[in-house]
């Protein structure tokens, strides 16, 4: 059996790891190889690297970082941050990059995920969605959560998939930041609505919300960033945990 | 020196960089006299089947590919192109592994791709000497080969049982990826190397 994936996930700007709170307030916590080799060390799954200041400051991304990433690091990592044309996939690709993360690029030309899965394969495309509630609906935001759309989540996450999304990272802009646990009930409607793997992230506080998220939850990986980056939880404990509460996760 | 063929499938990349951090000199190449000459060969493989076979057909490597003697890795797409089949474009291939390449049933408890770690049993050959038992690797992948005769390593998805590694003569193949499955893939690589 598959087993569930534990990510940390390390936001970056100019090379190095930084953490914000509700995408605002942001702080620097470390270098990007070193966390990332202490992270899989400890028996991370996989790695997440966005870029995030990508976007909103126009830069490209970050190849040359991603090339020193992929020579030091033994697991699978996904790159994401400002990546709007196929040629910016290719690039990252060549760097060493396992996946690419698009997010805002593919609200605004959805024919971007079509165009990199069919050239690459839907497992090099991870759609990630950043979304708040608003009444009873979820709508999804673009620009590190700094423009609304009108965009439907699980609407969105189904034409992802259709298009050839070969992963969906979902972002409750609800629960980032806030430690308070992760957006339950919407990633087990994605896994119901969705035939292709979940990842949840924003919430995470503890242990027991990230068992929630992939028990209740049905999410097929937790990601989490500041709870791994100040070491609040340590990855082989997590596993250690989780592993005793019946969740399968990799031990060996 | 070990040679990787380069037939453009994909992400080379990653092979490369692992054989860097093992501190094991390589080459890329898509010349057969490159590819002869070398101590061992890795068959890299990302993408469709039957592009991966179409790639290796232009370029006139299937029948180099037959005729190598010394060890064989072939990796993900690079181990399917050395089954007898794909149902992935149809693709006929090498046929050195008696095993056929199929696409996983659809199952809301499996997904489709199969990613992430796994475990692995029934483990029997060098390549997978000192692994301990149900040592997880890293699966990225929608097609699967068969169970045959050639299996070396077992995988579950689902209801499906398949060939996690296969061997036949001085071919060998994974299904998953030695190169991103953290040290018990490092070890894997390392034992390919010492063949």
């Amino acid at each position: 059996m598959v087993t569930k994936r534990i990510i940390p996930c390390l936001d970056i700007r100019d090379g190095k790891v930084v953490k914000g709170i509700n995408f605002e307030g942001i702080k620097e916590v470390g270098d990007a190889v070193e966390m990332g080799r202490r992270y899989s060390a400890e028996g991370a799954d996989e790695l997440v690297f966005l870029d995030i200041t990508a976007t909103f400051e126009g830069r490209r991304t970050f190849a040359e970082l991603v090339e020193k990433i992929a020579l030091n690091i033994n697991i699978p990592f996904t790159v994401g941050g400002g990546i709007s044309t196929l040629e910016d996939a290719s690039r990252l690709l060549d760097a060493g990059a396992d996946k690419v993360s698009i997010n805002s690029s593919a609200i605004a030309t959805p024919d971007l995920i079509d165009k990199i899965a069919s050239k690459y394969g839907s497992q090099f495309v991870v759609v990630a969605i950043d979304a708040r509630s608003e009444g009873s609906r979820w709508l999804c935001t673009t620009h590190g959560g700094r423009k609304a759309t009108d965009k439907e989540l699980f609407a969105w996450a189904k034409e992802a998939e259709q298009r050839g999304a070969g992963e969906i990272l979902f972002t409750s802009m609800d629960h980032d930041g806030t430690k308070q646990g992760y957006a339950c009930p919407q990633y087990r409607e994605l896994n119901a609505l969705l035939g292709i793997p979940v990842i949840a992230s924003g919430g995470a506080g503890n242990v027991d919300h990230i068992a929630e998220v992939l028990s209740e939850g049905r999410a097929d990986a937790a990601l989490a960033a500041s709870i791994f980056h100040y070491n609040e939880i340590p990855i082989p404990a997590l596993k250690k945990e989780l592993s005793e509460r019946g969740i399968a996760v990799r031990l060996k | 020196m070990t040679a990787i063929i380069d037939y453009d499938a994909g992400n080379i990349k990653s092979v490369t960089n692992a054989l860097e951090r093992l501190g094991s000199s390589y080459v890329l190449s898509s010349d057969p006299k490159v590819i002869l000459g070398a101590d061992r060969v890795i068959l890299p493989g990302v993408g469709n089947c039957a592009e991966a076979m179409a790639s290796l057909e232009s370029k006139g490597l299937v029948e180099v590919i037959k005729s190598i003697r010394k060890p064989v890795l072939g990796i993900c797409v690079g181990l399917q192109v050395l089954c007898r089949d794909s149902e992935e474009g149809n693709a006929q291939c090498i046929g050195i592994f008696d095993s056929h390449v199929r696409r996983f049933p659809n199952d809301p408890e499996a997904k489709v791709p199969h990613v992430g770690w796994n475990s692995i049993g029934n483990m029997d050959s060098k390549l997978l000497k000192g692994l301990e038992r149900g040592s997880n690797v890293y699966f990225v992948h929608s097609y699967y080969p068969t169970l045959c005769p050639d299996t070396i390593a077992t995988c579950r998805h689902g209801e499906t049982f398949f060939s996690a590694a296969l061997k036949y003569e001085n071919f060998y193949g994974t299904q998953f990826h030695p190169e991103k499955s953290g040290s018990v893939g490092e070890k894997i690589l390392e034992n390919f190397l010492a063949l």
